[in-house]
């Protein structure tokens, strides 16, 4: 593992020169950024709108650490998350209409309305969930991990989670037991400053979370999570390791929401002016727009119209979601158990 | 036909299931190389060696919590909990994630686990090794949770558990792994190959999950009993001279209520036993249920005799336990009503 420089604080990596991607790479991170960014604004949009009830927790400002994780990983390895998941679901491919439909609760919801914003999954598209009790799974990743070793396959397990649950207690367990076991298990840790309405540092001893499993000697490595070639980077780094049998490492991702934590939080804990710099300084998605046009990759138009396809997509996916029929009272009594 | 105790039918089944199926894995606290506190899982790691069964750190959550990822991805994992005192790091894992993966994924994902934990007191344990945790399973849904009492049950319901699609939690009364206790501590304990229940056939073979089993014929009264507390009941029957029903419901969730409901529909009394403690115990349960079902047949109040609201003591062991003298004078009281 590349050697890490720890800027300390949630200060963002001077990634110097990093692996320039090309105009395909550029283009697949930029779609797949902002369908997210898209998706996203619309569920906030609908939400608003009444269509979505309860807990809905957006992904905008974090798009490129998933998008640069899944560029780096192949067909069969699992991802996992907690409950900040949209953005996971359709990184993995998951279709937009179901993640959507789920959202407001209806029958075409990838998990026929019994999970809502938090609970998703895909079993097609290796998609392990989706889980709202924040660091729980984190186990169940190293659980999977287990399963690729037992079956001698070589894949590898995705398991995020953010810097609020990197200070819960099971996950340490989980380190120790990814570690002992060298199990191909990599723990992304989305540090975007704040678990809620609390900084990292009114909740954290060490806020380097890079270095949380030192004592297990996992290695751990700062990415500048804004930067979607710096992530792929690293993810690429980190998977090579898991899939050689190397064990486990830490990708700690240095990034931000740009929204509250959820639809209820007005973000008094943070300033507007902190949130609007990260915003004209770091934009994931505005970054690769002017290195394409820069580089003279790509033409405003030919933008303009990547833009329109990813409109459409969200707005067919927003209509599905809003003319879905509810699930059948009768739902609420299946997949609980099996019959005895 | 061989016998066995307790300990050596629980052995057993894991062996036939490993045999069986490659993807039951079996691990836990010192699980494999010393084969377990209580010796059920010895000699596993020997025949089927570290990869399939294994020792995990002291971490009750990352072993459950592991144990769902692994059968999210279609292994079978038996997992043993030391103490079922121990359980409660992974009880957030447990209702959380196993018990509800099913149904938030809409079938698309499973935890199909089983959770072994030996559990329930007489052992001199106090309050961290005595405890009878079953009712804070039975309130989650998602959940199936099993407590047999004998050697055979013991091998036929755990190969059930571990084939069953859905998390099972897997309650072995300790005080039963040696012999049928029935409550006389100050006697020698009787071993189990005294006991036509510890003929235990080899091979595989099942006793189905949700299925209550009538220990005893009888007419003057029903006993809704389950682990250490259904020869506790065959004790104060034979020591009282009353003609109880003794039924053991082996299965907590899915309860057996047909056999409860025809069972009282015939005596007209109920008495329920456990030795957990008795507010919001799983005897509450059983007492509404009864009621529910049966309110038109019963011709006496049901009378629950349980551990006290107490942490479970050291000094007074046998001042909590329900032992056969208080369960004799429920009897009494059942039938005077």
């Amino acid at each position: 593992m590349a050697a890490t420089s720890h800027t300390g604080n949630g200060q963002f990596p001077d990634a110097g020169t990093p692996v320039q991607f090309t105009r395909d790479e550029e283009l697949t991170a930029y779609r797949e950024m902002l369908l997210i960014r898209r998706f996203e604004e619309k569920a906030g949009q609908l939400y608003g709108m009444g269509f979505i009830g309860g807990f809905c927790h957006l992904y905008i400002g974090q798009e490129a650490v998933v998008v640069g994780m899944q560029m780096a990983i192949k067909p069969g390895d699992q991802v996992i998350t907690t409950y900040r998941d949209h953005g996971h679901m359709l990184a993995t491919g998951m279709d937009a209409k179901g993640v959507m439909a789920e959202l407001t609760g209806r029958s075409g919801g990838y998990s026929r309305g019994k999970g809502g914003s938090m609970h998703m999954f895909s079993k097609e598209k290796n998609f392990y969930g989706g889980h709202g009790i924040v660091g729980a799974n984190v186990p169940l990743g190293a659980g999977l991990a287990f399963a690729n070793k037992y079956r001698g396959n070589d894949n590898v397990c995705l398991t995020y989670f953010g810097d609020g649950a990197a200070n819960q207690g099971q996950v340490y367990e989980a380190f120790n037991m990814a570690k002992l076991w060298h199990l191909p298990v990599i723990f992304i840790i989305e540090n975007n400053r704040y678990a809620m309405g609390t900084a990292i540092e009114r909740a954290a001893a060490t806020t380097d979370f890079s270095r949380r499993g030192a004592s297990f000697d996992i290695p751990g490595e700062q990415v500048d999570g804004m930067d979607v070639r710096a992530v792929r980077a690293a993810g690429e780094r980190a998977v090579k390791r898991a899939r050689a049998g190397e064990g486990p490492c830490i990708l700690e991702m240095l990034t931000y929401r740009y929204r509250g934590h959820s639809m209820s939080d007005p973000a008094k804990y943070r300033t507007r002016e902190e949130v609007e710099r990260v915003r004209e300084e770091r934009d994931p998605i505005e970054r690769v727009r002017r290195r394409m046009l820069e580089a003279g990759m790509i033409k405003e138009d030919e933008l303009k119209k990547i833009d329109g396809e990813i409109r459409s997509i969200v707005n067919a996916a927003a209509e599905f979601a809003q003319n879905d029929p509810e699930p059948d009272a009768s739902e609420l009594w299946t997949d609980v158990l099996l019959p005895a | 036909m061989p016998t066995m105790s307790m300990i050596e039918a629980i052995r057993d089944a894991h062996d036939v299931m490993m045999a069986r199926d490659d993807n039951v894995v079996v691990f836990g606290e010192d699980v494999g190389y010393f084969g377990g506190v209580f010796r059920c899982t010895r000699g596993l790691q020997q025949k089927y060696g570290r990869n399939r069964c294994f020792d995990t750190p002291i971490n009750e959550s990352g072993i459950v919590g592991t144990a769902i990822g692994m059968a999210a991805y279609g292994l079978r994992p038996c997992v043993e909990i030391q103490f079922a005192d121990y359980m409660y790091p992974a009880y957030d894992q447990l209702v959380s994630e196993a018990a509800r993966l099913r149904h938030r994924s809409a079938n698309d994902f499973s935890a199909p686990i089983t959770v072994r934990m030996p559990t329930g007191g007489g052992i001199f344990g106090a309050q961290t090794h005595s405890q009878s945790p079953e009712a804070l399973f039975t309130h989650v849904c998602g959940l199936k949770t099993v407590v047999p009492s004998n050697p055979y049950d013991a091998k036929g319901l755990l190969i059930s558990a571990i084939e069953t699609d859905d998390p099972v939690i897997f309650l072995e009364p300790k005080r039963l792994y040696n012999g049928p206790f029935d409550g006389h501590h100050e006697r020698p304990v009787v071993p189990w190959s005294k006991h036509p229940l510890s003929e235990v056939p080899e091979g595989y073979y099942t006793v189905p999950l949700g299925v209550a089993s009538v220990r005893r014929p009888g007419a003057a009264l029903t006993v809704l009993a389950y682990g250490t507390m259904v020869y506790v009941a065959e004790a104060a029957a034979a020591e009282t001279g009353i003609d109880a029903e003794i039924i053991d419901l082996r299965t907590l969730l899915p309860l057996d209520t047909d056999t409860i409901v025809a069972s009282v529909e015939k005596t007209r009394r109920c008495v329920i036993v456990h030795e957990a403690t008795r507010t919001s115990g799983f005897g509450a349960e059983l007492s509404a249920t009864v009621q529910e079902l049966c309110f038109y047949h019963l011709e006496a109040p049901i009378v629950r005799v349980t551990g006290w609201d107490t942490p479970y003591p050291h000094a007074q062991e046998w001042a909590y336990f329900p032992g056969p003298q208080r369960v004799g004078e429920a009897f009494r009281r059942v039938m005077e009503a």
